[in-house]
């Protein structure tokens, strides 16, 4: 197998005496999804905000590429070919596709004065892009408020993919859908996996998961609880680990219970 | 349900209409067209080429620092010292000018420096502290105005600050920063003040930048969604920062211009005006929660302002009405910005 883009051996953070994550370990590997799955709390959101330079990790390693790394800011993780596409904050609703997908890293013509904006060839490359991902706007100037959430999603990951990411981390993309906006996010990962990109998906849906990953990480209280290649699970053995499985089935008998009595 | 490839329904008529709906100033331009017929058919004198200096004029006054007080707006902010800063800077260049005897271009640096100082004072608490723009430039507004009054106070013994026209080189400020020209046709003769034409220029400016410079992206995106922006590497508080030290810059403009034009400034003065700077913005489509506005909407919003001010003398009206409809036009632009802000970031299924 080749080489992981990150590869994360023993990572421990803590918040005080909170223990967020103990010694959690994660390779991904570009063409491959990984799967990261967890209840609220499970230390989900910790574990992106290492990757993602928003926080340092306590114990450890992290290697991008081989070489170890100490990301402090999200400026670094960028640098280094990660992006994050949060949930929430990924596109400013109220300006236009095609400004929303080069914010950040416009293209200026090389006027001396103020540097114009590059309107045109913004305008066409998302266009291009977009397309590439199977979204077709009928312009590329209608605000991004304008668009559905499966769609803002994508804008987000196509931009993400567009500036060069190798690692992908997806947070939740999939939380705030319907079941048909989910599908089509999830067409979206797979075609980010088929351009090489490493991804990085989180979710608390064994579903989403298991119908796109190839690895899956299940965390619990800050711990692994499962490190499992596709072929080695199932669809009801990621459910119930993801669930709690026993959990469950004690609540099952005492619901019902209570129902008959 | 919209998926990939179904938002092709969107004919491209609906949205061309749409999109020039949901642009920020299409009903301020509705409305003072309805104005300008309005006061054209109820006031001859309205029509006269005099009256349109007069109008110009009155706009200039609030759309000059209209301009910036948009801008910052659409970034997020909004700063209520405006008003006073404006007093503040020609307080310091006339002290500098005559108690420390200074020749008139270092005066009117020194009060350069003083107003965009002041402009980082407060662009850089608000981003410090993250308190409300609301409350510190409120608490800028306090301070000034005392300092104004007590400062002049102190050096001249009066309200008044001390007269420049007697200083070397007070021919070219005026004639740069209030200089007239005389228009003469078949409709009447009008003098035109070339503060006019510097706020066009303002204008013109701050559109090309908000619309076509990676600055003016920027300010949208901050103003839109500051955790966006920071995400994407938006220095947000450079930018914040920069908006307010326009204000600074926009506010020393408009006090050199009424230097040139008065020579003496009452230092109790400029309370209030930030609000005419406010209205005229938020009338022009300038979204109050930021992210949304431009600049050429805050002209048309100050016109609105101009129009009304002298429509109302001019058809011999009862000046306080003005306050009223000022105050309407204001709610009205409120409502309306509510609902282009929804239609331009509606979703479309």
């Amino acid at each position: 197998m080749n080489q992981p883009i990150v590869h994360m051996e023993g990572v421990s953070k803590n918040y005080g005496a909170m223990h967020a994550l103990t010694d959690v370990n994660l390779s991904v590997f570009p063409g491959e999804v990984t799967c990261v799955l967890g209840d609220n709390g499970a230390g989900k959101s910790t574990l992106i905000k290492i990757m993602s330079g928003l926080h340092r990790h306590d114990a450890g390693t992290m290697k991008v590429n081989g070489s170890e790394v100490h990301f402090t800011s999200p400026r670094d993780s960028l640098n280094a070919g990660i992006a994050t596409v949060y949930q929430d904050l990924a596109v400013v609703d109220l300006m236009e596709v095609w400004r929303n997908f080069f914010l950040g890293s416009e293209l200026r013509k090389s006027l001396p004065i103020l540097r114009p904006l590059d309107v045109d060839a913004m305008r066409k490359i998302t266009d291009e892009q977009l397309r590439k991902f199977g979204i077709e706007l009928p312009n590329v100037n209608r605000k991004v408020g304008t668009l559905s959430g499966g769609q803002r999603q994508c804008v987000a990951i196509a931009r993400a993919i567009y500036f060069g990411a190798k690692v992908l981390i997806l947070d939740e993309p999939t939380a705030a859908l319907g079941v048909k906006q989910s599908s089509v996010v999830l067409k979206y990962v797979d075609m980010a996996r088929e351009a090489g990109v490493g991804v990085v998906f989180i979710t608390h849906n064994p579903q989403h998961a298991y119908l796109i990953g190839d690895h899956f990480i299940v965390l619990k209280l800050g711990r692994m609880q499962l490190d499992a290649r596709r072929s080695a699970i199932t669809m009801e053995t990621l459910i119930s680990e993801m669930a709690g499985g026993a959990e469950l089935a004690e609540l099952g008998r005492e619901l019902r219970h209570g129902r008959n009595s | 349900m919209s998926t990939g490839n179904t938002s092709s329904e969107y004919t491209s008529m609906t949205n061309r209409f749409m999109r020039i709906l949901g642009r920020p100033e299409f009903s301020a331009i509705a409305a003072a067209l309805v104005i300008y017929i309005f006061f054209w058919s109820v006031a001859p004198s309205f029509r006269s080429l005099a009256a349109v200096g007069t109008v110009l004029y009155q706009a200039a006054s609030v759309g000059l620092m209209a301009v910036s007080v948009s801008l910052l707006m659409i970034g997020g902010e909004f700063d209520l010292s405006a008003g006073v800063a404006v007093i503040s800077s020609s307080v310091v260049a006339s002290i500098v000018a005559t108690e420390l005897n200074a020749p008139l271009w270092l005066s009117l640096i020194v009060a350069l420096l003083a107003s965009l100082g002041l402009g980082f004072w407060n662009g850089w608490l608000v981003t410090r502290t993250g308190i409300p723009s609301f409350l510190i430039t409120l608490s800028s507004l306090f301070m000034l105005f005392g300092m104004n009054l007590g400062v002049t106070r102190l050096v001249t013994n009066s309200v008044a600050t001390p007269k420049v026209d007697q200083i070397a080189g007070y021919g070219i400020l005026q004639k740069f920063f209030s200089g007239t020209w005389e228009v003469s046709s078949e409709a009447g003769a009008a003098r035109f003040n070339i503060i006019i034409l510097w706020w066009f220029v303002f204008v013109i400016i701050a559109t090309y930048v908000l619309l076509r410079t990676r600055i003016g992206n920027w300010i949208f995106a901050c103003g839109g969604n500051v955790n966006s922006a920071r995400a994407v590497g938006v220095p947000v508080k450079k930018m914040k920062i920069g908006l307010f030290m326009f204000v600074g810059f926009s506010s020393w403009f408009y006090a050199m211009h009424q230097l040139a034009s008065f020579n003496t400034i009452q230092a109790g003065t400029g309370y209030g005006a930030e609000f005419y700077y406010i209205i005229a913005a938020v009338v022009g489509g300038c979204s109050l929660t930021g992210g949304f506005g431009s600049a050429a909407g805050s002209a048309i919003g100050a016109m609105i302002y101009g129009m009304t001010m002298q429509g109302i003398v001019y058809a011999g009206w009862d000046q306080n009405w003005f306050r009223f409809f000022l105050g309407s036009m204001l709610l009205l632009a409120v409502l309306l910005t509510m609902n282009v802000k929804r239609l331009s970031a509606a979703r479309s299924i």
